[in-house]
């Protein structure tokens, strides 16, 4: 049978599919170099050099109580550090430009910001951080709260993986090795491809340049090819500079761009691998890549699918929306000619799936219908998700399912081997609260602040997405903003950064608890009559509860923000 | 090990036909005042799902009476009719546990009318002669000696001392027939409140007042005494979770909406009635309100079974089991062996082996005695004839054997190694071709019986134990639920092996003792396997205490009993098949009456989102794809359908889903078929009938 693709479709598929198909080959090299580096029993000599020097026993087998309190602990500290750096900023030495210190509401979101992996920017980079804080404030940060969350997702996987035992391993080993076996040369090696790519790494502030019309113009330098590659391999996505990766020094071509998606996918989907390795059974971890996959696909098709579409009200007014041989056609409006839709869309999936929060369009101006699958995605916060907390995030819904599944066979619901019982469940539902508790509560503060209307650049539903939009990526630790909110104002600073500090901190601690539970169970051994987890029906199913649950928690929110917009668009009226 | 036999394989026994066991169903009237009792706070609070809708209630009510006063929420017509379905919706729910309740509760009365307080004769010692003097049967205490004579109410629980005697349990067991209890051995349990009917014992009280099995089984029937099951926990902590995240959906509504009609100039903002609405329809009330009717039905399904089960506990832990311990005798073979050859010694004509093996028979009035007339009587058409001075000799424990002593023969049949024995110290021979064909048959897992005459041995009676008819498809499809059947017995390994293998049981522990059977399901517990098994025997009883789930049988002995978690009143092994089922049952209707509630939901927010905003955003107006007629009829209609479908559902949770024995992928294909893709499409129908119903109205 022949069909016909539409040319425009056809370069969206063809654009897509390499990108996917590099990312799953990846999985099983990086998959299984993760398991291996959480289960090997040596340690190498800079890891002992580093444990000797912290004071720390590396054979330490930890409860979940202090795994959890080692990660919240180091974290805070870390933070406050972060802090610190960003308030002194004006009275610290080698700026050449003099920048100002942060102000504390902004200095605290900008710490909560950076710690939690969310990477939202009440500030621009540029304008605002010097070298100095660039590298020991944001990169550092964006380097140890990904480790933080890859090593959670090792503990947690080590925890599932283990029958009868008290710990669930050491975080300081896991944090340490995930941050010199994989972080650092992931970074390594990708930032000579930056710099090959043209991406500048300099310690020079800027340089000045006299411009085509004879003026002169300052152009901010700085080591942005090391910033680029924990941003995206990190899952961060704060940008060097306010636009993000929709600047030239981010981005420079076609390759950073796919090799920018690659970079954000990449831990959260070798994870899959590396569960099924760790719990020793493979197919599990496939499938569970499976549901990440099939999840994506559906909001990528649907982000694309609106944009393609453009904007109807555009029509009227002659403007050509249509694909051609000169331009890529579909809703224009906030993206880079270079990119177009397609690469648009992959871009916004990616970033927001991985909820890495690196832009290389303006969230703002989709669709409604796009942006609605771009905050679907981080209300989920389990499609693919952040480096570690995705695959923790996907495993709380599993469990779930499993709850909800394992009744209607009639036995005690049973995950990986171990019954799953009312301990588990209470911290399971914790983590699973957390969110949405954050992200409605805070916008529904936020609507009754009688400030917020202030902050707002558009009236109508687009004003009420705004708001809802920087909660949502702020609690599922994202950090893309549907610019337009001014958010850098007291109450928008505290409220986003105590939300980023809830969606990270309240699902993960209780996730570890989890673990630590169900490594002090007894295996039950499975038989024809377990539920089966590694099965086709079961990764529907788990879908099906994920999106049945994320939608009935935010379908009403999301009918008075992008829902009604796309309505009245239809009907012709524009925010 | 001793006990009584059934002869259906089928474990699933019909309740005896007494009055007593036919649980009444109790009168509407009583379930409609329950449903009202009910309805005070500390009930309520148990069950934060219902709690919430009680809550709900109340603050509508206080709406509506408001608006009667002028400004109101909503128009007071409006906020009534959805008030009083929200009371309708608490109301269901107290109505659908007050039934499940109402069925144990007739059954409890029926108890309750046989423990009458009577006097007992208590005594100084354990004889008849003792000295006595009378004790109120409440006052009695462990350790006592209380003497039962016939016609008179066994006192208390306890063992015979001294004593045998017939007895009517019909009270408790709903079987009318009178049982045997007799001082030592293992049918030395007695009940309190059973009467003695013929005879005299001396029973050693073994149950303080209040303690007795009587009052176990009347606050078990009553759900005085129910406690929440592991999984009732977990699942309570689910539903209150969901209770949560939906308060907050709609609470944090308000806000949105009105902060919606600010920036858009237009509207006004959702009404308090509409959020109440919202929330209880969205909070898995279907589950909430019939959670505790399923337990308490579980219950009452295992009462129905004839078995008690001590805690709700012990049934859910029944629903996990994937290791039975089968006791051959009574549960996988009959009870009995048949003769079903003749294998004569070499030189020894058929015809006069059967007729030897018959004449030794003819006083054996044992099962497998009267098999032996039988098959003689089929093969050679030997009948049976009445002998004249003939004497007979009674099996004996010494010598193990049976016989006849007439005109001059002396017949003796019985286990190889006795009449080997027994001819060899009259000076025969035992021939090697006997002992092979011996050893042939037990290796087919019969029981060789040979028969000499004097020192003479003619030859052998083959009997066989008889595997029940359809086990062997049972089992099978217990394998296929993941559940390995495990055949226990004294049998030799050559004979058990052989019997193992026809009735298709997955293993089998051969010579067992007492001690092999508590290593074994020690062994299994510790792979993480949950074990069931039977038992009645003192011996039993470290066994039945280690197990997850332990069934006494009601025959059995008091110390049996008490180290189960359920004891089965018609002492029938095979019911441990019925009582895995039950559990699965159980756990299964809360499963699907959780997926259902849930899925349920989705047709809800189409109702009731368009309809609340739609002053705000006429363009939302798009999303109402149920075509309903009026944003008031609408929310009303989901309100009716979410308190309808508690009624529409209590029976299922009375009675349970339907169960069938399929493997685990099966089960959940077809129960997400009906109760998640049902539970989506259900409403969506539902609620429509209900607007078309209400449109004249609005």
């Amino acid at each position: 049978m022949e069909m016909h693709v539409p040319d425009d479709i056809r370069q969206f598929i063809l654009q897509f599919t390499p990108v996917l198909a590099i990312m799953t080959g990846l999985v099983v090299i990086v998959g299984k170099w993760m398991a291996h580096l959480f289960t090997s029993p040596t340690h190498h000599v800079l890891e002992r050099g580093t444990y000797r020097i912290l004071g720390v026993d590396p054979a330490e087998n930890m409860s979940w109580k202090r795994y959890g309190a080692a990660l919240l602990l180091s974290n805070a500290a870390m933070m406050m550090l972060g802090y610190l750096i960003l308030r002194l900023q004006r009275h610290l030495p080698g700026d050449p430009l003099e920048r100002a210190s942060q102000t504390p509401d902004l200095a605290f979101n900008t710490a909560a910001s950076f710690i939690t992996n969310t990477n939202w920017q009440s500030y621009s980079g540029e304008a605002s951080l010097s070298n100095f804080s660039q590298m020991a404030v944001i990169t550092f940060l964006m380097s140890v709260s990904a480790a933080t969350g890859v090593a959670a997702a090792g503990g947690f996987t080590r925890g599932l993986s283990r029958m009868g035992s008290s710990g669930i391993g050491s975080y300081w080993v896991d944090f340490t090795r995930v941050l010199y076996r994989l972080l650092l040369p992931l970074c390594f090696i990708m930032a000579i491809v930056y710099v090959w790519q043209g991406i500048p790494q300099t310690l020079d502030a800027d340089v000045i340049v006299t411009t085509l019309e004879g003026s002169r113009q300052r152009i901010i330098l700085g080591p942005v090819a090391s910033f680029e590659t924990i941003k995206h391999i990190g899952t961060n996505g704060g940008g060097f500079f306010g636009v993000n990766a929709a600047h030239p020094f981010e981005n420079p071509t076609p390759l950073t761009n796919t090799l920018h998606m690659l970079g954000m996918l990449l831990i959260p989907s070798a994870l899959t691998c590396a569960f099924g390795s760790m719990i020793k059974r493979p197919p599990q971890g496939w499938f569970f890549f499976g549901a990440f996959l099939a999840m994506f696909l559906g909001f990528l098709t649907l982000i694309y699918s609106a944009e393609r579409a453009g904007n109807p009200l555009l029509a009227p007014l002659g403007v050509d929306q249509n694909p051609g041989a000169w331009q890529g056609g579909g809703n224009m409006e906030g993206k880079e000619l270079r990119f177009g839709v397609i690469q648009s869309s992959l871009f916004a999936a990616v970033t927001t799936a991985a909820t890495t929060g690196s832009v290389d369009s303006m969230h703002a101006s989709y669709t409604p219908l796009g942006g609605l699958a771009l905050l679907g995605q981080m209300m989920l916060n389990n499609v693919f998700g952040g480096d570690g907390v995705g695959l923790i995030n996907l495993v709380a819904y599993a469990i779930l399912t499993v709850f909800l599944a394992g009744m209607m066979i009639g036995r005690t619901p049973e995950f990986l081997g171990r019954k799953v019982e009312a301990r588990e469940m209470k911290y399971v539902m914790l983590a699973v609260l957390a969110h949405p508790f954050s992200i409605l509560g805070f916008t529904a503060i936020a609507c009754l602040a009688p400030s917020s209307a202030d902050s707002l650049a558009n009236m109508g539903p687009h004003g009420f997405s705004e708001i809802l939009y920087a909660y949502v990526s702020g609690t599922a630790n994202n950090g893309s903003a549907f610019a337009g909110l001014g958010a850098d104002t007291p109450f928008f600073n505290t409220t986003i950064g105590l939300s980023m500090l809830i969606g990270r901190y309240f699902t993960l601690l209780p996730m570890i608890a989890v673990a630590g539970v169900m490594a002090s169970k007894k295996n039950a051994p499975e038989s024809p009559g377990t539920l089966a987890t590694a099965t086709p029906l079961f990764t529907a199913l788990l879908i099906s509860v994920i999106l049945l649950s994320g939608g009935l928690t935010f379908l009403p929110a999301l009918a008075l923000g992008p829902i009604v917009e796309h309505l009245l668009m239809l009907a012709g009226r524009p925010f | 090990m001793k006990m009584r036999c059934d002869q259906t394989a089928n474990g699933a026994s019909a309740p005896q036909g007494t009055g007593t066991r036919d649980a009444v169903a109790a009168s509407w009237t009583w379930v409609a005042g329950e449903a009202l009792r009910k309805l005070s706070p500390g009930v309520q609070m148990k069950n934060p799902v219902m709690f919430v809708i009680y809550a709900g209630s109340i603050v509508s009510t206080v709406l509506g009476i408001q608006a009667l006063s002028g400004s109101g929420d909503a128009p007071a017509g409006f906020i009534f009719a959805v008030t009083i379905w929200l009371w309708c919706t608490v109301l269901f729910a107290n109505g659908a546990e007050a039934l499940a309740e109402g069925r144990g509760r007739a059954h409890a009365e029926a108890l309750r009318a046989t423990r009458r307080r009577v006097i007992a004769r208590v005594l100084q010692e354990p004889t008849r002669a003792s000295t006595s003097w009378p004790i109120p049967s409440d006052e009695l205490t462990v350790g006592a000696y209380v003497l039962v004579d016939a016609g008179e109410t066994i006192p208390a629980d306890g063992e015979v001392a001294v004593g045998t005697a017939s007895v009517d349990e019909s009270a408790i067991t709903g079987e009318s027939a009178p049982v045997i209890r007799e001082a030592g051995g293992d049918l030395s349990s007695v009940t309190g409140g059973t009467r003695v009917l013929s005879d005299w014992i001396i029973v050693r009280v073994s149950a303080r007042p209040g303690e007795a099995f009587l009052d176990r089984m009347i606050a078990m029937v009553e759900g005085a005494r129910r406690s929440r099951t592991p999984n009732e926990i977990a699942l309570t902590i689910l539903l209150a979770a969901l209770t949560l995240i939906f308060l907050l959906v709609c609470a944090t509504l308000r806000p949105f909406s009105e902060f919606s009609v600010l920036i858009n100039g237009t509207g006004q903002a959702i009404g308090v009635t509409v959020l109440i609405a919202l929330l209880v329809c969205l909070i898995p009330t279907t589950i909430g309100a019939l959670l505790s009717a399923v337990s308490i039905a579980g219950m009452s399904r295992m009462m129905h079974a004839n078995v008690l089960a001590t805690s709700g506990r012990a049934i859910e832990a029944a629903g996990d089991v994937d290791v039975l311990l089968l006791d051959k005798t009574g549960t996988i073979t009959l009870g009995n062996r048949e003769a079903v050859r003749f294998h004569p010694a070499p030189g020894i004509d058929e015809r006069a082996l059967a007729e030897a093996a018959q004449m030794a028979s003819l006083a054996d009035e044992t099962p497998e005695g009267r098999s032996i007339l039988a098959l003689a009587g089929k093969i050679f058409d030997i009948r049976r004839c009445e002998l004249h001075g003939a004497e007979t000799v009674a099996f004996s424990a010494r010598t193990r054997m049976s016989g006849i002593d007439v005109d001059g023969r002396r017949l003796r049949k019985g286990a190889a190694s006795a009449i080997r024995a027994h001819v060899e110290r009259i000076g025969g021979i035992f021939s090697d071709a006997v002992t092979r064909v011996v050893d042939d048959v037990s290796r087919r897992g019969s029981t060789a019986l040979v028969v000499s005459d004097g020192a003479c041995v003619l030859g052998i009676v083959e009997l066989k134990d008889i595997v029940k008819a359809g086990l062997k498809e049972r089992f099978a499809d217990l394998r296929a639920m993941g559940i390995k059947t495990v055949m226990v017995t004294g049998d030799n390994m050559l004979t058990a092996a052989a019997i193992a293998a026809e009735a298709g049981v997955d293993d089998y522990l051969a010579e067992a003792t007492p001690e092999d059977k508590l290593r074994l399901i020690r062994r299994f517990q510790a792979e993480g396997h949950l074990v069931a098994m039977t038992g009645d025997g003192i011996n039993d009883a470290p066994a039945l205490a280690q197990a997850d789930v332990a069934v006494a049988m009601n025959s059995g002995t008091q110390a049996a009993k008490e180290a189960s978690n359920m004891v089965d009143l018609d002492s029938n092994p095979t019911k441990l098949l019925s009582v895995v089922e039950v559990g699965k049952q159980m756990i299964m209707t809360r499963g699907a009456l959780t997926t259902f509630s849930l899925a349920n939901d989705l047709a809800k927010y189409f109702a009731i989102v368009p309809a609340a905003f739609v002053a705000t955003y006429p363009a939302l107006g798009a999303l109402n794809v149920m075509n309903l007629h009026s944003p008031g009829s609408a929310i009303l209609s989901a309100v009716i359908f979410n308190a309808l479908i508690i009624v529409t559902l209590t029976p299922l949770a009375l009675h349970g889903v339907k169960y069938r024995m399929e493997p685990a992928s099966r089960l959940l294909e077809r129960n997400l078929l009906i109760y998640g893709v049902g539970g989506i499409i259900a409403p969506f129908i539902g609620i429509k009938l209900i607007d078309l119903v209400l449109t004249p109205f609005f």
